[in-house]
């Protein structure tokens, strides 16, 4: 019972895919535009641009029709997923480097698309993540609590020369009234379990109040919301994104319940950080997942399980991306184990 | 039996280098190559000891029983790495503390134990003495290369700690190409290491194509004028 992907006539050519994953990250890059202002919009343009024009330079290099490579937006979405998986407000070149290097060694050094193990938009993520960290864990807090908003001129600023016209740098709209530093909430959990407070001492913190946290969980939502619409469509299948949130759900469900305290919760892990646009956007990447569906479901399982293991007992606060790359690896062997029996035969 | 010094040099620098097309010593060519000068040092601490591991071989190569060969080469290769290590932390004491481990690691590279076996030990003294220095300067000649593509890329400077290696006048050598506030540590990481020597080996293959392209383009432009006269 090994199904072809999509049934729906409209939606069977690579452009039409992804023309229709683009559509689905609209409401959670509006939502994102929202809460953390232009610099989302800027890495959005800067990394959909590096993208066209790396795919279009490599193309040309190794000699293919260039016209009819861009026009399967395989690249766009590449780029896409890098611009809403960066900081807002991270300089420019972050942006320039992560986006040219997930195309040109992630994708084409493999052959190009339908050839790249890994992921190309969580390589080039990953590259940025080790080689900066400063400036990838830089993240502005949701504009709606932010002590320093940041106006558009500010934010074209800080996002091309690292500096505003009054001469305040990054770290000033980091700040909140009491002149810390805030961090995304899975960051600041990390922190503060880390420093020994528990995780309902931390609840007062701003950023981790409302129902889930601030803004990221709306962020979420709309991801989630986008997620729907792509399996509505059968763009995508079920069986990674149920795979890879069931298995957040049961693994941090198990460590809440051995202790409450020290553990972050199910519902924080879901509506925070990567995971919804990881679920339905990143781990769902044709290529580099496994292709069977029981594989699928293991391999959303895997990404989940890491993802909840890394956040709480790794060195970063997120992890798709990581929990992705190492899944990547393993896709060909779960492949392997999960091959459907033929129809007729028997076990040799 | 007459020995073709020439093709010996172009094999060790270019057709069979060592790093680019043996692929033997990965370990310290990627783990040392993070700056021009650790590279350079490294290099000429390995181009020393194949040298030397070069020679001795091919002096007791009629003497050594087949059977334990491995063993008393191993042991010969051994006493040079220590000379060297103990040269090194006489007089570039700093660039001894840099390098640290991989200095007595000289010893597991298989670069100097291959060249020992396959060459040394079945020729006279004078070829394999060329065959050693060529190799090990083809092997010097990437680790410094690559070290100068991550030094640039990582922390936007050439030639840093040249002091370490020649002294401290050479301090004012180390150039600085641009200025960043946070340095590109995947270049300066073992994973860009990695990628930095992948893509040497590419440009070493594509060089190598082009040239056989043109030559088989010649030969057929010469096989036409023939044919037609």
């Amino acid at each position: 019972m090994l199904k072809s992907s999509p049934f729906n006539q409209a939606s069977n050519s690579v452009t039409q895919l992804m023309l229709q994953v683009i559509l689905a990250t609209l409401p959670g890059a509006l939502i994102m535009f929202y809460f953390f202002g232009w610099g989302v919009l800027f890495n959005l343009l800067t990394c959909s641009l590096v993208a066209m024009a790396s795919e279009a330079a490599i193309l040309k290099l190794r000699g293919r029709d260039f016209k009819s490579g861009l026009s399967d937006y395989s690249a766009l979405v590449t780029g896409i997923l890098i611009g809403l998986a960066l900081p807002p407000l991270a300089p420019w070149w972050v942006a320039v480097i992560g986006t040219f290097f997930a195309i040109t060694f992630a994708k084409h050094v493999y052959g190009g698309l339908g050839y790249n193990p890994f992921n190309p938009a969580m390589v080039g993520y990953v590259l940025l993540l080790i080689s900066f960290p400063v400036a990838m864990t830089s993240w502005l807090p949701p504009q709606n609590i932010a002590t320093n908003a940041v106006n558009f001129l500010d934010s074209l600023n800080l996002f091309l020369f690292e500096i505003d016209s009054q001469g305040n740098k990054l770290n000033f709209y980091l700040q909140n009234a009491d002149g810390f530093t805030m961090a995304t909430p899975l960051d600041e959990l990390k922190t503060g379990l880390s420093m020994g407070f528990t995780t309902a001492e931390l609840q007062d913190k701003l950023i981790l109040t409302g129902w889930v946290n601030q803004g990221w969980q709306w962020v979420n939502i709309a991801f989630l919301v986008g997620g729907l619409y792509l399996l509505t469509r059968k763009v995508i299948h079920w069986y990674i994104p149920v795979g890879m949130l069931g298995a957040i759900f049961l693994t941090s469900g198990l460590l809440t319940w051995i202790d409450p305290d020290l553990h972050i919760s199910p519902m924080t892990h879901l509506f925070s950080g990567a995971t919804m646009l990881g679920a339905f956007f990143i781990a769902t990447d044709p290529v580099s997942a496994a292709t069977t569906p029981k594989g699928r479901i293991i391999f959303g399982a895997g990404i989940g399980f890491l993802v909840v293991i890394i956040r709480n007992f790794g060195g970063y606060p997120d992890a798709v991306a990581f929990a992705v790359l190492l899944l990547n690896m393993a896709a060909p062997l779960i492949d392997h184990f999960t091959q459907p029996k033929v129809y007729g035969t028997r076990d040799a | 039996m007459t020995t073709d010094y020439k093709s010996l040099t172009k094999q060790g620098l270019w057709d069979n280098n060592p790093a680019l097309v043996q692929l033997l010593g990965l370990c310290p060519l990627l783990a040392v190559s993070n700056t021009f000068i650790n590279g350079l040092g490294l290099g000429i601490a390995t181009t020393m000891v194949l040298v030397g591991s070069n020679i001795s071989v091919s002096f007791v190569r009629h003497w050594v029983p087949k059977e334990i060969r491995i063993p008393i080469f191993v042991m010969m290769i051994a006493s040079f790495v220590t000379n060297t290590q103990l040269l090194m932390n006489a007089f570039t004491y700093d660039l001894y503390l840099v390098l640290g481990i991989f200095i007595p690691l000289i010893v597991t590279n298989c670069t100097i134990i291959g060249r020992a076996e396959a060459f040394a030990s079945k020729n006279p003294i004078i070829p394999s003495f060329v065959d050693g220095l060529m190799q090990g300067i083809g092997f010097s000649v990437v680790l410094v290369l690559l070290g100068a593509i991550r030094e640039i890329l990582g922390q936007g400077t050439l030639f840093y700690g040249a002091d370490q290696l020649l002294g401290s006048w050479a301090k004012q050598l180390t150039i600085q190409i641009y200025q960043v506030d946070q340095n590109f540590l995947f270049a300066i990481l073992p994973p860009g290491a990695f990628f930095a020597l992948g893509l040497l080996i590419a440009l070493k293959n594509l060089i190598d194509h082009r040239a056989k392209q043109k030559a088989s383009k010649v030969s057929v432009e010469v096989v036409g004028a023939e044919s037609k006269a």
